[in-house]
């Protein structure tokens, strides 16, 4: 029955992720102090990812600012700009992007494995398992999977990759980091990001929050935000620090582990059913 | 199974003007789905990055298989706890389950962007245990086929010394006649697993869709947002099943002018009675656990539609069918079931599509007009194709209203419905 073999499933795919957690993989601190909004990040993240041709001026049109942006299939980070209510010269600008969890609502939820945590910390994406059925896009709490709704054959969910392939196989960074300035963008191990993070809090009580968006929330994030300003007036939502699987697979697990249960149903009700047939042969 | 009412085909004609709008409706909505798929979702849908999901998960697929329980709760009552006093209920049952499922999976190829990729949940290297989707996708496609061969023996009993297919395919009709014989002599013995593994199969993934949005716990009201949503999916599921039969059961009785069968119905409404009961208490004490009743005063429409929800699909026809009097005739036991069913239809659709708000989201979600007419051709051709099997196959129990005539081949028209091409 189908029942068993999902369960077989299911431990399996725990092991793979008690393992995959143990791994100090890579991240990135955000430090939106330092942003200028530049967007050349954008424009980086274009050319790698072959988003669009579009010449880096058009990266410059500051009227791009004037609505906050959410991420799209042709753009998988985006630079938004926050004014600071009493003081009209000055801006936070924050750069969005897929956060990277340590313990991904996207991968829980989708039923192919089509998205992936890579042991090195980057939730990546497999176009040719995916069915398109957009629960990834459901279950993402920071809403940052798009989907190609234009492509009308092969449609593919748009989401920042963390440049896997640059960084495992070219060693290279992430090509937004490459083109920011270090102290803005900083790519390292997400252990080795956390130290940085407190320190430089230490270092300037006056300038940051004592608040690393990122560290806790939802369980954890490879990319992490270092601010001046409370995150909610930045465009950042606030979360508990429980990992959204731990909502949902306990429940299941405990429901259908090893398929028990609805053996169990089964057995019930195959037993209730020849109490019953025999009551009526008497 | 030589009961008096013994099912038969139904023997009035298709073509009448209630069919063709059904016809109609359904071509419409074939239309609309080419449009889907030669130009894509994004320009047949108003569907965003924020709001992935829309009607054709809400309405066609957790609708469609919420108002498809009949199927299993009918033959739990009917098989398993041998109450064959409900045996007329149990083939129309089988045969509104058997489309409703087909016809969900029908919409989830509009859905879904890889279509073609659906079978991939099938391969065990992409077997990802941890998704309630995973299970919900096992549960379905098994359910489904179990749902088919439970209809085998309809067929069997239909065709078996029978078959006679039209031109070329003459050639084919022994060996057709030999497969159903062997269904015959096979699936009596063997019907006991199906009939039990559809109920256990139901029970997992009727609840797992309630699970599918506990994965959003920041994106849904938490009018409806509760940890406990599997458990009332499945109480909600179980009242839509018995409330879906009754409704059903008479609604075909009068299109197709057979007695109601007010008194096995009214007994029936009894089993709702308990499930929409215990559905209520179970919701009540969780949304006053919770403490949610502060959410009621939020403003928008989510808290009247929560509270019709409540109201008018589970409170009233509570009330409604504890009076004998109202149980007892058959209007009143159809606005009961009617409420229930519209009452858990609206439920979908709350927590589907109301009740989703992302943050992030500018403009609520509404369905476009092409979304609308394949959600409304998948409906009708539903029914249509309903109309067709009961006048081809012996579903519905034989009234005593329709002069006895014997029933001749030709009566039989070869239409079938647009979807099946």
């Amino acid at each position: 029955m189908g029942s068993s073999v999902a369960g077989a499933a299911f431990a399996q795919s725990a092991l793979a992720e008690s393992s995959a957690n143990a791994e100090d993989g890579y991240g990135m601190l955000v430090d939106t102090t330092e942003c200028i909004g530049c967007r050349k990040c954008e424009w980086a993240c274009a050319q790698e990812n072959k988003l669009s041709d579009k010449p880096v001026e058009a990266f410059e049109d500051p009227s791009a600012f004037e609505e906050p942006r959410r991420m799209t299939a042709d753009a998988y980070t985006v630079v938004n700009r926050y004014d600071i209510p009493d003081q009209p010269a000055q801006h936070t600008f924050v750069k969005a992007q897929c956060m990277h969890c340590l313990r991904p609502a996207c991968v829980s939820a989708c039923l192919v494995g089509a998205l992936r945590r890579q042991p090195s910390g980057q939730v990546t994406y497999d176009a040719w398992k995916c069915m398109g059925c957009r629960y990834c896009m459901v279950a993402c709490p920071f809403q940052v999977p798009a989907y190609q709704y234009d492509n009308a054959l092969t449609p593919v969910v748009s989401k920042c990759n963390f440049c896997f392939n640059r960084v495992q196989n070219e060693g290279k960074m992430p090509a937004c980091a490459d083109m920011c300035p270090p102290m803005c963008l900083t790519f390292a191990k997400r252990s080795e990001l956390l130290r940085l993070a407190h320190q430089k809090i230490e270092a300037n009580p006056d300038r940051y929050l004592d608040h690393v968006y990122g560290e806790h929330e939802l369980g954890g994030t490879a990319w992490m935000y270092l601010t001046s300003r409370p995150v909610t007036e930045l465009g950042l939502l606030e979360f508990d620090a429980k990992a959204i699987p731990d909502r949902t697979e306990p429940m299941q697990h405990a429901i259908f582990k090893m398929g028990v249960p609805p053996m169990l149903l089964f057995g019930l009700l195959t037993v209730a059913m020849k109490t019953f047939e025999h009551k009526e042969e008497e | 199974m030589s009961h008096a009412g013994h099912p038969i085909s139904v023997r009035r004609g298709l073509l009448t003007p209630g069919a063709a709008v059904l016809a109609g409706l359904a071509l419409i909505g074939l239309g609309a789905a080419a449009y889907r798929f030669l130009f894509g979702i994004g320009a047949a849908s108003n569907l965003s990055n924020q709001y992935p999901w829309g009607i054709w998960i809400g309405i066609d697929v957790a609708s469609g298989v919420a108002l498809a329980a009949g199927g299993f709760t009918s033959a739990a009552v009917a098989h398993i706890f041998h109450q064959h006093k409900y045996e007329v209920l149990v083939r129309p049952a089988l045969l509104t389950a058997m489309l409703g499922y087909t016809f969900a999976v029908l919409g989830l190829f509009a859905d879904l962007g890889r279509f073609y990729n659906i079978w991939h949940p099938m391969i065990p290297m992409m077997w990802q245990g941890n998704s309630v989707l995973f299970e919900v996708a096992m549960c379905v496609m098994v359910y489904l086929n179990i749902l088919y061969i439970e209809f085998l023996p309809i067929v069997c009993e239909r065709f078996a010394g029978r078959v006679s297919l039209p031109g070329p395919l003459r050639a084919l009709n022994p060996m057709v006649e030999r497969a159903l014989r062997i269904a015959q002599a096979t699936l009596g013995k063997m019907m006991f697993l199906f009939i039990v593994g559809g109920v256990v199969l139901s029970c997992m993934h009727q609840s797992s869709l309630g699970s599918l949005l506990l994965i959003a716990p920041y994106k849904v009201n938490p009018l409806w947002y509760t940890p406990v949503m599997p458990m009332l999916f499945l109480l909600s599921a179980f009242s839509a099943g018995f409330a879906m039969v009754i409704f059903e059961s008479l609604l075909s009785a009068w299109t197709f002018r057979l007695a109601p069968e007010t008194k096995v119905l009214a007994s029936y409404s009894r089993f709702l009675v308990v499930f929409l009961g215990v559905y209520l208490v179970a919701k009540g004490t969780d949304f006053v656990i919770r403490d949610a009743y502060h959410s009621l005063l939020a403003g928008g429409i989510a808290p009247v539609m929560f509270l019709v929800e409540i109201c008018a699909g589970i409170v009233l026809p509570l009330l409604l069918l504890v009076s004998p009097r109202v149980r007892g005739t058959a209007l009143g036991l159809f606005a009961a079931s009617g409420l229930v069913v519209g009452g858990v239809l609206l439920n979908r659709v709350n927590v589907f599509l109301v009740a989703f708000r992302p943050p992030y989201a500018q403009t609520p979600y509404f369905p476009s007009l092409v979304e609308s007419l394949i959600t409304l051709g998948l409906i009708s051709a539903l029914v249509l194709t309903y109309r067709v099997f009961v006048t081809i196959f012996p579903i519905l129990p034989a009234g005593e209203c329709v002069p006895a005539r014997e029933l001749a081949a030709e009566d039989i028209p070869a239409e079938t419905e647009p979807y099946a091409a």
